[in-house]
């Protein structure tokens, strides 16, 4: 344990390796104070979590109390007695519960939102554009990700043919 | 007490014949697909008289599909808790099917590979298992039926969700694909962490035997997707054909050939002392038959037993299961007799195969 090479003065808490461009090893030790005002890490803010953690709860509360009034004008299922049981009452819920549900869903499933795949043979054909349009969309960040701009322009020049249907 | 379960108890299914890709680890590939009837409440909120028209409605539309019209279509309401405990052992319908309440029935082909649940969780559980990794086959066969079957009836189906289901961890393509393992190096040499890992890093579940809820009996393993929303079937099916199944697959031979290698005797212990065991014990529960089963079963796939027929194997897995073994012995058993007549069993059919 050392001082901070930075200030000399206080002990070095932080504590970095990297390979710098010519392939050299270099270390950093570094206190709370110089590691910040290097923004190697940010200032710590005990009260930005609590804030946060707080909204949350009051946000589930108020939630709490709009879905206790929440009942399906089909089939009669309150949100809450859905929360119970983990069935849902009809296909409707899906929409008259959507405020609430969709977060759930998405915790369930991963983060998604929006159904992929097959489709009855009805609403098939809008189907297979929105598919289309998201399996692009894929394509997209992978282009933008790997930087071939050159084909993230043709990508998006499709997604806007396939939109502008 | 015959009814037409006493033949179907019987019979072996086409699933565990074993054959198919990878058939020595990967028992058999399962594709279950859950849809609802739109204009009619999910099951938790529909009355008995509801549950009947939903249950008729299916009925009606399987009748009126050219190549289901000729499967078995079985009252499960009324059937006895003996034949019900049949239909799971054979996974032609759940454990929560078997135990529920009210209309419900089953509709299987003769040969076992196809089963539709009306009135389980969903309105229709539409299943299709194939012996051995044969992911595409079971897909187009089940892509089929639902395909027919949409001819007679109106899923409900929304824009951004997919098919509706009774329960949002099935939204989006209703699909549940489980592939079966049997996995008993890698459960000898505590290696199972290995699969765990495998497939939580593409969101996937294990289970046991009989699917949610049930322990891992005698190194059987399932492995299931969780996701049914944002990604296509085929993207679904493609996790398990293109990398988690192969991998486990990997590491269950290379366990095994470790096992080979390095402790033989230890290995051939287990496989000779199950092998003596199921060929001598007067009295086998059914969770050790399983156990020394499973054993016996490596013992063929690695070459350290020739005497047994890899189908007699197969088929005292599911013959030794409570009901089934009630069903052969034509009465009512309780633990101790069932205990008995599963010794017996075995014992018959190890000696005469």
């Amino acid at each position: 344990m050392g001082l901070c090479e930075n200030c000399k003065k206080s002990q070095a808490t932080f504590h970095l390796t990297n390979i710098d461009k010519s392939g050299e090893k270099v270390e950093r030790h570094l206190c709370d104070r110089c590691a910040v005002s290097e923004g190697l890490v940010q200032i710590h803010k005990p009260t930005a979590f609590n804030e946060t953690l707080e909204n949350v709860i009051a946000g589930d509360q108020r939630g709490q109390a709009a879905a206790r009034q929440l009942v399906c004008e089909s089939c009669g299922l309150s949100y809450l007695e859905f929360r119970n049981q983990g069935l849902l009452g009809c296909p409707q819920d899906y929409d008259q519960f959507c405020e609430f549900l969709a977060t759930l869903v998405e915790r369930a499933q991963d983060g998604a939102s929006h159904h992929v795949g097959k489709s009855p043979a009805a609403s098939g054909a809008q189907m297979s554009a929105r598919q289309d349009i998201s399996k692009l969309r894929r394509q997209l960040d992978d282009a933008v990700a790997a930087e071939d701009y050159e084909r993230a322009a043709e990508l998006r020049d499709r997604m806007r043919d396939l939109s502008g249907e | 007490m015959s009814t037409p379960f006493d033949e179907v108890a019987r019979r072996s299914t086409e699933w565990l014949r074993g054959v198919g890709p990878l058939h020595e680890i990967v028992i058999s590939t399962r594709i279950r697909m859950a849809r609802n009837l739109a204009g009619y409440f999910f099951l938790s909120r529909a009355d008995s008289a509801m549950r009947g028209e939903i249950s008729g409605a299916i009925q009606k539309a399987v009748r009126d599909c050219g190549p289901l019209s000729t499967y078995v279509d079985a009252d499960v309401e009324h059937l006895s808790d003996l034949d019900r405990m049949v239909l799971v052992e054979r996974h032609l319908i759940s454990r929560q099917h078997a135990e529920g309440s009210g209309a419900r029935r089953v509709v299987f082909d003769p040969t076992e590979c196809v089963s539709l649940m009306i009135n389980e969780e969903d309105h229709l559980r539409i299943q299709v298992m194939r012996s051995g990794l044969q992911m595409d086959e079971a897909w187009e066969q089940i892509n089929e039926i639902d395909d027919a079957l949409e001819q007679h009836v109106e899923y409900a189906f929304h824009s951004q969700y997919g098919y509706l289901t009774a329960c949002p961890t099935n939204v989006g393509t209703g699909i549940r694909v489980s592939v079966m393992l049997h996995l008993p190096a890698l459960r000898l040499t505590n290696e199972l962490d290995k699969v765990v890992q495998a497939a939580k890093d593409l969101k996937l579940a294990i289970r046991g035997l009989y699917g949610e809820g049930t322990e891992a009996l005698g190194d059987f393993f399932q492995v299931s997707n969780q996701i049914t929303l944002g990604r296509s079937e085929l993207e679904i099916i493609d996790d398990f054909r293109g990398s988690v199944i192969p991998k486990i697959v990997e590491y269950e031979q290379k366990a095994r050939q470790a096992l080979l290698r390095n402790r033989s005797s230890a290995l051939e212990d287990k496989i000779f002392r199950a092998m003596g065991l199921l060929q001598s014990a007067r009295l086998m529960s059914s969770n050790e038959a399983m156990q020394y089963l499973s054993h016996v079963r490596m013992g063929l796939h690695v070459g350290r037993l020739k005497s047994v027929n890899l189908q007699t194997v197969n088929e005292l897995f599911m013959q030794t299961q409570p009901a089934h073994l009630q069903k052969l012995q034509g009465e009512r058993l309780n633990g101790k007799q069932r205990s008995i007549a599963r010794a017996k069993l075995i014992r018959a059919r190890l000696s005469n195969n």
